[in-house]
């Protein structure tokens, strides 16, 4: 954390003095910023000098008095305010009326002192200007990162729609113009990736949605008692065709219903993710396991196959937004990229996490923990909002 | 007897791209073999000398199509190479072989940007091959 700059404006040279040495040595800590905040003090003994000074080096806090010599202080306020937007401005004034007091504010200015004042009160004064300062800019700067991300997001969305968008167009030309012949047979081949590539585009898109539907916290969630194992039955019922087709093996462990509130929806996001994920990155002829344990705060799914695997070092990246590991294996295999970043996010609404363990060539297993929450009570005031 | 098809070699990540080029080769009378990735091109490579080939700058490792297009030309200078790039419109660096520096290091006798008309392309290889 960097010093605040504080600029003394005061015609008594024996003022200046006193909040020189008062706020000399004087520290905060300001609550969620890391380290002490000092302070560097400049001086001015008009308010001319001062707006001269502010021009040069702009301060974080303007101590101001009331009543200078040439411009006034509240002419001076009034510039400051709309020339330094990030300049908090302290009023120091003899006459504590109420009058000066709202015309000050009304001009900008963020707290007073009242003339004659101790130095702990000039402190407090310092203290509650520098907080308000420092978590402000706090702030700023996450709402900046915030729009950075969503950016980010947008561009790689963009990227990752035109792309399909770009294939699909050259085969409907091949089709088009023809150059096989008017034999539709010809293009089976232009047809059967045009659709490939359209089921990717609608499930990054549906995935996107759940996605920004979680994130923004829009969707209303629907807390209600359910049997997860009940839900991951139906998941497994869902991948069953696919896997048939591979002769890879699905069971489940589970000897009893497991009871957890939970958003069905959000669960079956879940457990559609977990068993597609299985069966897509399997080998023919795998295996998946799929164990369900319950206590009596939590609830772990855990899905095991017999798959591809993963190098330690994709693991690591594996939960980013549209990160897909591409190797050989897995080149021919479609995804959006989101499916793990969806659960993710699903399994900290309920304060749980995603834990994989993987080796390469012999299998991966996804644990998925939530914890059991109790409902929260239904509030009458929120029924009928979003 | 039909005329020795002449074979073009095109190596490129993008599978689509790779189908869309072979059906508009082989609808022109090429002989096509597509390879996926540098190493791939480089396996076929060893029992192969195409007539010409079309190479994609930037694959899985980003300088791929630069290291297959100089073992091309160290095995045969005589094939002709077209390299291909969406360089400029994924990234917005502007190249091409114009300049004579960068001709001595981009070691292909024609740069395409990506999206190629294929018109664009086959007179580029008609070219190169003096058909």
């Amino acid at each position: 954390m960097k010093n605040l700059k504080i600029l003394i404006c005061d015609d008594e040279f024996g003022m200046r003095m006193a909040v020189a040495r008062a706020l000399a040595d004087f520290t905060i800590h300001v609550p969620d910023v890391e380290g002490q905040v000092h302070f560097d003090i400049s001086e001015a003994g008009s308010g001319e000098d001062a707006l001269a000074m502010l021009a040069n080096d702009p301060v974080d806090i303007l101590l101001l008095d009331h009543k200078l010599p040439g411009i006034s202080g509240l002419d001076v306020l009034a510039d400051v305010a709309e020339k330094y937007k990030d300049t908090l401005t302290i009023m120091i004034t003899a006459y504590a009326s109420l009058e000066t007091a709202i015309t000050a504010t009304k001009r900008g200015a963020y707290d007073f002192l009242a003339k004659p004042f101790t130095p702990d009160e000039l402190k407090a004064a310092i203290r509650k200007s520098a907080i308000h300062l420092t978590l402000q800019r706090q702030a700023r700067k996450l709402a900046e990162e915030k729009r950075q991300v969503r950016f980010q997001l947008i561009s790689v969305v963009a990227h990752e729609l035109k792309a399909p968008l770009g294939a699909i167009e050259g085969y409907l030309y091949l089709l088009r113009d023809k150059p096989l012949g008017a034999d539709i047979n010809a293009y089976d081949k232009a047809v059967a990736r045009s659709i490939e590539r359209l089921t990717g585009m609608r499930k990054l898109i549906t995935d996107l949605l759940d996605l920004t539907r979680i994130e923004s916290g829009q969707k209303k969630r629907e807390l209600a008692e359910v049997d997860a194992r009940e839900i991951v039955k139906t998941a497994i019922d869902t991948v069953q065709p696919d896997a048939d087709a591979r002769r890879i093996a699905i069971t489940l462990h589970a000897d009893a219903p497991i009871k957890i509130n939970a958003d069905p929806g959000e669960l079956e996001i879940v457990c559609n993710n977990l068993l597609t994920n299985a069966v897509k990155y399997n080998k023919d002829d795998g295996r998946v396991d799929v164990m369900l344990t319950d206590t009596a705060d939590r609830l772990t799914i855990e899905v095991k196959d017999t798959g591809i695997g993963m190098k330690p070092e994709d693991v690591q990246r594996l939960f980013g937004d549209f990160v897909r590991i591409k190797t050989k294996e897995t080149r021919l295999i479609p995804g959006s990229g989101l499916g793990l970043s969806i659960l993710k996010k699903i399994s900290q609404l309920y304060h749980g996490d995603v834990n994989v363990a993987s080796e390469y060539g012999v299998g991966t297993t996804f644990a998925v923990m939530l914890r059991k929450l109790p409902l929260p009570p239904v509030n009458e005031t929120e029924k009928g909002t979003l | 007897m039909e005329p020795t098809k002449k074979t073009v070699l095109v190596v490129d990540d993008d599978l689509d791209y790779l189908t869309q080029m072979q059906m508009q080769l082989e609808a022109d009378n090429f002989k096509v073999i597509t390879a996926e990735s540098q190493a791939e091109a480089e396996q076929l490579l060893q029992d192969l000398r195409p007539d010409l080939a079309i190479v994609d700058l930037m694959m899985e490792n980003m300088d791929g199509g630069f290291v297959l297009c100089y073992r091309i030309k160290k095995k045969d200078p005589t094939i002709p190479v077209i390299m291909v790039t969406a360089v400029s419109s994924e990234t917005g660096i502007e190249f091409s072989n114009a300049a004579e520096e960068e001709k001595s290091w981009l070691k292909a006798d024609a740069l395409l940007t990506k999206p190629i008309r294929y018109e664009q392309l086959k007179r580029e290889i008609e070219n190169l091959m003096g058909a």
